[in-house]
């Protein structure tokens, strides 16, 4: 216990403040990576969701809903730590790159998943009470669909978010920046507090990014939907 | 072992089979032992806490939201962050590593629990009641079998999100297989694949039975469900051959 407390006057530190390993330039630094690998993820994992969710009768529905599925399973399975490491040991091209492979690898299949069962899950009658008004295929998912699958859609993004800013904690061992470097250099260093206030940071960060969300769907979550899946 | 892959690791092939036969009975066997009990200790901890939460919440639903909250937000905590505040209390022990994930464990579990219960239908709680059934009988007899299916799911996701998790606690030195990958990294002649790809494919494959086993032991819990899809196909095959006859 006393140790947690200790690590708060590391705050206090001023060392702490600036330079290159001062809080500030590690958190950007941070939110920098998760960013970026955030965006690849999302630009490939939201449209192929909501255009395999679409596709919903025959035969190339049902192979995309197999493969999607277990793409979920085998996230779960592999894990993070092995494959960053395994990523970096086999190649050798500059050293952002091989680690944001591992990250967006992982982080697809949670946007992939929850977009396609949130867009597959509409209700028929909806759908075809939106083609009965003379929508095309891309209105009835964008316009009814889209919106309809929202609660899932946003929680497959916050889960993608929150797990790449988990991964590119553990990365700081394969030498990547951000906050995973002073629990990484704490732990090398024998330095409790150093570590402590890492986590601490990292968990401040995710819980921050939990709440953002909350307030996501506070906005672009239409009511009407809303009231259908408080429960959730 | 192919020249192309050789190659690119500087002379050392991608899977070196010696590694495994002289680090079967030594390393590798001893850390694929830790991972085991790290990773099925908070398994059996988080149901054995999950269960009368769960429960709780579904007797008192204003309990829920916050305790459903609560979950969230726990889940949301990167493990690395969770045990590196756990070292604090513990120190470096197998604890450090086990709590943080039970209450992973627990807050996969209390939702799946509660929805668990809730997917009983009503009319079915009102026959056993009707029945003569007292309020725990109904619950050992009647509700927590109709919502085992529910809660088994939650137990497989979070049994293999487990079993991957703790690989991350090498970085506070206590990660099971995890410590393989950090010995093929930390290699003194440079960089040493096996090792990695061995902990790897453990890993995967331990996922992969514990999950199995799982199911199975599901399938055999609730033997009525087969039951059900076998009638429920008799009476498709049935129809169909009453409108082949009509036709």
């Amino acid at each position: 216990m006393n140790s947690i407390w200790n690590a708060l006057s590391w705050f206090g530190q001023s060392a702490q403040w600036s330079g290159p390993d001062g809080i500030p330039s590690r958190l950007f630094e941070h939110v920098w990576y998760s960013l970026l690998a955030f965006a690849i993820t999302v630009l490939v994992a939201l449209p192929l969701g909501l255009v395999l969710g679409h596709l919903r009768r025959g035969k190339p529905a049902a192979v995309a809903g197999f493969l999607v599925l277990s793409s979920a399973n085998a996230a779960r399975a592999l894990p993070t730590l092995g494959l960053l490491i395994l990523a970096v040991v086999l190649t050798s091209i500059g050293d952002l790159v091989p680690i944001l492979i591992p990250l967006i690898a992982l982080a697809i299949p949670p946007v992939l998943v929850n977009t396609y069962a949130g867009v597959q899950q509409v209700e028929a009658g909806l759908r075809d009470a939106a083609e009965g008004m003379g929508m095309t295929g891309r209105q009835v998912l964008l316009r009814v669909e889209l919106p309809v699958a929202m609660p899932l859609v946003l929680l497959g993004l916050r889960t993608a978010l929150i797990q790449i800013i988990s991964t590119a904690t553990i990365a700081a061992i394969v030498g990547l920046g951000g906050l995973g470097r002073y629990i990484i250099d704490g732990y090398a260093r024998q330095e409790y507090d150093s570590m402590a206030g890492g986590a601490l940071l990292v968990i401040a960060l995710a819980v921050l990014t939990q709440l953002f969300f909350a307030a996501v769907y506070r906005l672009t979550v239409s009511p009407g939907v809303r009231s259908i899946t408080a429960t959730t | 072992m192919t020249p192309a892959l050789a190659a690119e690791l500087g002379g050392e092939p991608l899977f070196r089979w010696s590694y495994v036969r002289d680090n079967l009975d030594g390393p590798i066997w001893e850390s694929l032992s830790e991972h085991l009990v790290l990773s099925f200790t908070p398994v059996l901890l988080g149901l054995l806490i999950a269960l009368p939460l769960g429960l709780a919440c579904a007797r008192w639903t204003r309990l829920y939201p916050p305790v459903l909250a609560a979950t969230s937000v726990l889940y949301a905590v990167p493990a690395i962050g969770l045990f590196v505040v756990f070292v604090a209390f513990t120190g470096l022990t197998y604890t450090t590593v086990i709590v943080p994930l039970s209450l992973y464990t627990l807050s996969v579990l209390v939702p799946s629990v509660v929805d668990g219960l809730r997917s009983v239908p009503e009319h079915v709680r009102q026959s056993a009641v009707a029945m003569g059934f007292g309020p725990l009988r109904r619950l050992v007899r009647v509700e927590l079998p109709i919502s085992l299916p529910v809660v088994m799911a939650g137990l497989r996701v979070a049994t293999v999100a487990n079993i991957s998790l703790v690989s991350v606690g090498a970085l506070i030195g206590i990660g099971g297989l995890g410590q393989l990958m950090i010995t093929g990294m930390k290699w003194p002649g440079g960089n040493y694949p096996t090792p990695i790809i061995v902990a790897i494919v453990l890993i995967v494959a331990l996922a992969v039975v514990a999950d199995l086993v799982l199911l199975l032991v599901q399938r055999l819990l609730t033997p009525w469900q087969r039951a059900g899809r076998g009638a429920r196909r008799a009476a498709r095959r049935e129809r169909a051959a009453r409108l082949e006859e009509a036709r």
